[in-house]
C-alpha cells in the first residue's frame, strides 16, 4: 500500500467527518469544530503531497498549510465572537433557532 | 449721409424718441415732463421752417429730397423705403409741426393734473412721429405702414379717457370704421402694385408706370376708388363719417390737432398723392363723394348743440370740400383748403377747448356734476368773461364762413371756382356740385354763427356757472391767437385786396394747378374724356413729342388740370359773387334769428318738421341707427341663429350623440376588459404564479446545513457525472 494514500484516506476521513459535523451539528460551536476538521484535513493534504511528490528541500506545502493554520485562528476568533453576539441576543447557540431572515 | 436726409429723419426720430421718453420716464418730472416733449416739437418746428424757407425759391416739380433704401426683398418682391420732400410736404409739415407744437403748449394747461399726464403726451409725440411718416413716404407702401399709425394713435387719444364708456367705446368705433376704408385701400395698393412690368410701390415710379403703360381703364378707376377708399375712412367721407363725431369723447387739444387739422387731412393729402393716377371716373366719383358729404355733415350740424359736435360736423363738411375740390380737379384749391382749413379749425377746437374748460372749473366749483359742460345751451353771454377767445373763435368763425379778408375766403372761392367750371365743363348732373358747394356754405356761415351766438352773446343760461366763468392762461390763449393770425389771408396771397384772385399768391407758385400732369385723350375719344380712361403724360415729355413729331396729335392732348385752372379763372367772378352772397346770407339768418332774437327757432322746427327735417337732422339722419339696424342688427340674428344651429342642434345632438355612443360602447368595452381580462386571464397568470411561488417558497428554509447539504450532494453528481466523461 502507498504510503501517499494513507495519509489521502486520513484526510478525507477527517474531511467527511467535519463535513458531518457542520451539516449534522445544531450547535454552533460544533458546526466550528467541523469546519476546523476541514480545514486541518486539508493542512494534512498539503503537507502529503509536498512530501510524496516534490524534493525535500520544498516547502510549500508546509507554508500552505502554515498559512491556513493562521487562518483558522483568525477565523475561530470571529466565529466565536458571532457566536457570543448570537447568544447575547437569542439566548441560544442554536443555529435552527437563528431563522430571523426566513421569510 | 446727406444734411438734407439727417434734418429729414429727425422729424421721426424726435418724435418717436418723446414718445419713448415720456412713456418710460415721464413720470420722473411730474407736470413738468411736457418741456421735453415741447422742446423736441419746437427743434421739429424750426428744422420744417427750414424747408419751408426753401419753397418760395422751388418751382412745384422741383423736389428737396428723395432718398430711398431698400428695405425688404424676398425673392421677385422688392419693397423700398424711402424720404420724399416736395413743396407740398414741405408746407404739409410746418402744418403738422405748428398746430402739434400749439397744441402740446395748449396741453400743458388743458390737462394739468390728469393722472396720466405724461402717457397722454407719449401719445401726441406717437402721433406726431407717424402724421410726419405720412408727410415724408415716398410709396404707398410706407404711407400705408404711418396711416394705420395714426389710425393707432387716434385710437389711443380718444380713448384717453377710458374709464368713460363712451370714450371707450367711440375709440373703438373709429379704428373699427377706420379699419373699413383701410380694407379697401390696401386692395388698392396691391392693385396698383401689380400694373405693368416692374413691380414697385414707390409713389414716382407707380406714376411712371401709369404713364407708359397700357393699363385697363376700368382697372385702374377701381384701384383709384379703392385707394380713394382709404381717404373716406381717415377723411370721414359719406358712408364712413361716423366716427368722427364720435371721436370728440377725447381730450379737446387731441380733437383739435388729429380730429381737425391733421390726421383727418392725411385723405385728402394722401389723395393728392396718387392724384396723377385717379381716372376721370374715379374723379367723378372722388367729386360726388365730397359734394354729398359736405352737404350731408353741414345740414347736421345746424342741429347739434354740443359744441364740439358742431365742430366735428363743420370738419367733416369741411373735408367734403376737399375732397369736391380733388374730383373737380382743382389740385391747388383741395391742398389750399387743407391748410386754411387746418388754421382755422385747430383755433375753432382750442377755443371750444377753452370754453370748456373754463365751464368744467365753474360747474367744479359750484359742485355741479349734472350739467353738460359742452352744451351751449348752457353757455351764452361768455363775450365779456372770455375776450381772447372770442375775439380768436369769431374771427375763425370768419374765416371758415367765407369772409373777404380771411383765409377760408379766398380757399373756398377757390373750390366753388373749381366746381362751377367744373360744370361749364361738363353739363349735365355735375351741376349737383356747385349747388351742393354753395348751399353748404351757406349753412356753414348759418351754423357757425349759431354757434358763436349761442355761446358768448346773450343773456347767461345759467347765471351761478357764469359768474365764475374766467378766461383761460396764457398758455391756453396764446395758440388761439397764433392760429387765429394765420386765419387772415394775406398770409397766404400776399395781397390785402380781398377779392384778387386767390390763385397768385406763393401758395399757389410754390403748389401749382398740377400742370406736371396732362391727360392724353385718344381723337377719336376726345369727345367722351369725362367717360374714357385718361392716360397721364409727364408735360415735358408732351412737349418733346409735340416738338419733334410736330404733328398734329399735340392738338389732341388735352391738359385737364390747366384747362380746370384757366376755367377757375374763367368762374372766378362768378363763384366769388355767389359765394360772398351766400356768406352773407348765412351770417344774416343767423344774425336774425339768434343775436336779434327776430325769430323765434322753434317756428323754424315746425316749419321744418312738416317734412320731419329738424328730427332727420338732430338725428345725424339715424345713420347710425341705420347701421344699427343693417348691419349691426341682421349680423347679431346671423350670429345667434348660426350659434343655435351650432349649439343647440349640432353640439347638443350631434356631438353629444357621438359622446353618449361613444360612453355605452366604453361601457360594455370595460365589462369585458374588467371582468373577463382582467379578472380571468391578468388574474390567472398572477394566480399561477402565486401557487408556484408557495411551492417554491418551501426550498427556502432557512436552515444553513440543510444548503450545504444540497450543495454537497450536487458536488458530488457533478463529480461523478464529470469522472464519466
Amino acid at each position: 500500500m502507498n504510503n501517499l494514500q494513507i495519509y489521502l484516506l486520513l484526510s478525507s476521513l477527517l474531511f467527511s467527518l467535519g463535513i458531518y459535523a457542520v451539516i449534522s451539528r445544531k450547535n454552533a460551536v460544533a458546526i466550528l469544530m467541523g469546519i476546523e476538521l476541514m480545514l486541518n484535513s486539508a493542512n494534512i493534504n498539503f503537507i502529503a503531497f509536498n512530501r510524496f511528490t516534490s524534493n525535500l528541500n520544498n516547502l510549500d506545502g508546509h507554508l500552505f498549510s502554515m498559512f491556513v493554520i493562521v487562518l483558522a485562528a483568525a477565523e475561530a476568533a470571529v466565529a466565536l465572537a458571532i457566536i457570543i453576539n448570537l447568544f447575547k441576543n437569542l439566548g441560544t447557540v442554536n443555529v435552527d433557532e437563528a431563522a430571523e431572515l426566513k421569510g | 449721409m446727406e444734411f438734407n436726409l439727417i434734418i429729414a429723419l429727425s422729424f421721426l426720430f424726435i418724435p418717436i424718441s418723446l414718445f419713448v421718453y415720456q412713456l418710460f420716464f415721464g413720470h420722473i418730472l411730474k407736470h413738468n415732463t411736457w418741456y421735453v416733449s415741447i422742446i423736441g416739437i419746437g427743434i421739429n418746428l424750426s428744422l420744417a421752417l427750414s424747408f419751408f424757407y426753401r419753397v418760395f425759391h422751388n418751382s412745384p416739380d422741383d423736389h428737396m429730397l428723395h432718398y430711398r433704401a431698400n428695405w425688404l426683398t424676398t425673392g421677385n418682391f422688392n419693397m423700398d423705403l424711402g424720404i420724399f420732400i416736395d413743396n407740398m410736404s414741405a408746407i404739409m409739415l410746418v402744418v403738422v409741426s405748428l398746430v402739434s407744437f400749439l397744441v402740446h403748449l395748449y396741453s400743458s394747461e388743458y390737462m394739468k393734473g390728469d393722472s396720466r399726464f405724461s402717457r397722454y403726451y407719449a401719445f401726441l409725440g406717437l402721433f406726431t412721429f407717424s402724421m410726419n411718416g405720412i408727410v415724408l413716404a415716398d410709396s404707398i407702401a410706407m404711407i400705408y405702414i404711418f396711416w394705420e399709425l395714426v389710425g393707432l394713435s387716434s385710437f389711443l387719444l380718444i380713448g384717453f379717457w377710458f374709464e368713460k364708456t363712451s370714450a371707450a367705446m367711440a375709440s373703438k368705433k373709429a379704428f373699427l370704421v377706420n379699419r373699413v376704408g383701410d380694407i379697401g385701400m390696401f386692395i388698392g395698393i396691391m392693385m396698383i402694385y401689380f400694373v405693368g412690368e416692374t413691380h414697385s410701390f414707390n409713389l414716382s415710379d407707380i406714376i411712371e408706370k401709369v404713364k407708359t403703360s397700357e393699363i385697363d381703364s376700368t382697372y385702374l378707376t377701381t384701384a383709384g376708388i379703392l385707394l380713394f377708399l382709404g381717404a373716406v375712412g381717415k377723411s370721414a367721407q359719406l358712408p364712413l363719417h361716423i366716427w368722427l363725431p364720435d371721436a370728440m369723447e377725447g381730450p379737446t387739444p387731441v380733437s383739435a390737432l388729429i380730429h381737425a387739422a391733421t390726421m383727418v387731412a392725411a385723405g385728402v393729402y394722401m389723395t393728392l398723392r396718387i392724384f396723377p393716377i385717379l381716372t376721370g371716373d374715379a374723379l367723378t366719383y372722388i367729386a360726388f363723394t365730397g359734394a354729398a358729404t359736405a352737404i350731408f355733415a353741414a345740414s347736421i350740424a345746424i342741429t347739434q348743440t354740443d359744441i364740439k359736435k358742431v365742430l366735428a360736423y363743420s370738419t367733416v363738411s369741411q373735408l367734403g370740400y376737399m375732397v369736391l375740390a380733388i374730383g373737380v380737379g382743382s389740385y391747388l384749391a383741395a391742398f389750399f383748403h387743407l391748410v386754411t382749413h387746418a388754421m382755422f379749425k385747430a383755433c375753432l377746437f382750442l377755443a371750444s377747448g377753452s370754453v370748456i374748460h373754463s365751464m368744467h372749473n365753474s360747474l367744479h366749483k359750484l359742485n355741479d356734476h349734472e350739467t353738460d359742460a359742452q352744451d351751449m345751451m348752457n353757455m351764452g353771454g361768455m363775450k365779456n368773461k372770455m375776450p381772447i377767445t372770442y375775439f380768436a373763435m369769431l374771427i375763425t368763425t370768419l374765416a371758415i364762413s367765407g369772409v373777404p379778408f380771411f383765409s377760408g375766403f379766398v380757399s373756398k372761392d377757390a373750390i366753388l371756382a373749381g366746381t362751377l367750371s367744373h360744370y361749364f365743363d361738363h353739363g349735365g348732373i355735375t351741376i349737383l356740385l356747385p349747388i351742393a358747394g354753395f348751399v353748404s356754405a351757406l349753412i356753414t356761415a348759418f351754423y357757425m354763427f349759431r354757434l358763436i351766438f349761442l355761446t358768448f352773446h346773450g343773456k347767461p343760461k345759467n347765471k351761478e356757472i357764469h359768474k365764475h366763468l374766467h378766461e383761460s392762461p396764457a398758455a391756453m390763449t396764446f395758440p388761439l391767437i397764433l392760429l387765429s393770425l394765420f386765419s387772415f389771408a394775406i398770409f397766404f396771397t400776399g395781397t390785402i385786396n380781398p377779392l384778387s384772385d386767390g390763385s397768385k399768391g406763393w401758395f399757389s407758385k410754390a403748389i401749382g394747378n398740377g400742370h406736371n400732369y396732362v391727360i392724353k385723350v385718344d381723337s377719336h375719344k376726345a369727345d367722351a374724356k369725362h367717360d374714357e380712361s385718361y392716360d397721364l403724360v409727364h408735360s415735358n415729355e408732351i412737349h418733346s413729342k409735340a416738338n419733334s413729331n410736330h404733328n398734329s396729335s399735340s392738338d389732341n392732348l388735352y391738359n385737364f388740370t390747366e384747362h380746370v385752372a384757366h376755367g377757375t379763372h374763367a368762374a372766378h367772378y362768378t363763384a366769388m359773387y355767389l359765394s360772398l352772397l351766400v356768406a352773407a346770407l348765412g351770417i344774416l339768418l343767423s344774425v336774425i334769428i339768434y343775436y336779434y332774437n327776430k325769430i323765434n327757432p322753434n317756428s323754424f322746427i315746425k316749419v321744418f318738421n312738416v317734412l320731419k327735417l329738424y328730427d332727420l337732422s338732430k338725428n345725424k339722419f339715424y345713420i347710425d341707427e341705420l347701421y344699427n339696424n343693417v348691419i349691426y342688427k341682421p349680423f347679431m340674428f346671423w350670429s345667434k341663429v348660426s350659434s343655435k344651429i351650432d349649439w343647440d342642434y349640432y353640439d347638443q345632438k350631434f356631438i353629444d350623440s357621438i359622446g353618449k355612443i361613444t360612453l355605452s360602447i366604453s361601457n360594455k368595452s370595460t365589462k369585458v376588459d374588467y371582468d373577463w381580462l382582467d379578472q380571468k386571464v391578468v388574474d390567472g397568470f398572477g394566480k399561477i404564479t402565486h401557487f408556484m411561488s408557495l411551492k417554491l417558497k418551501k426550498m427556502q428554509g432557512g436552515v444553513i446545513q440543510s444548503y450545504i447539504l444540497g450543495g454537497l450532494i450536487a458536488l458530488i453528481v457533478i463529480t461523478l457525472i464529470v469522472k464519466q466523461i
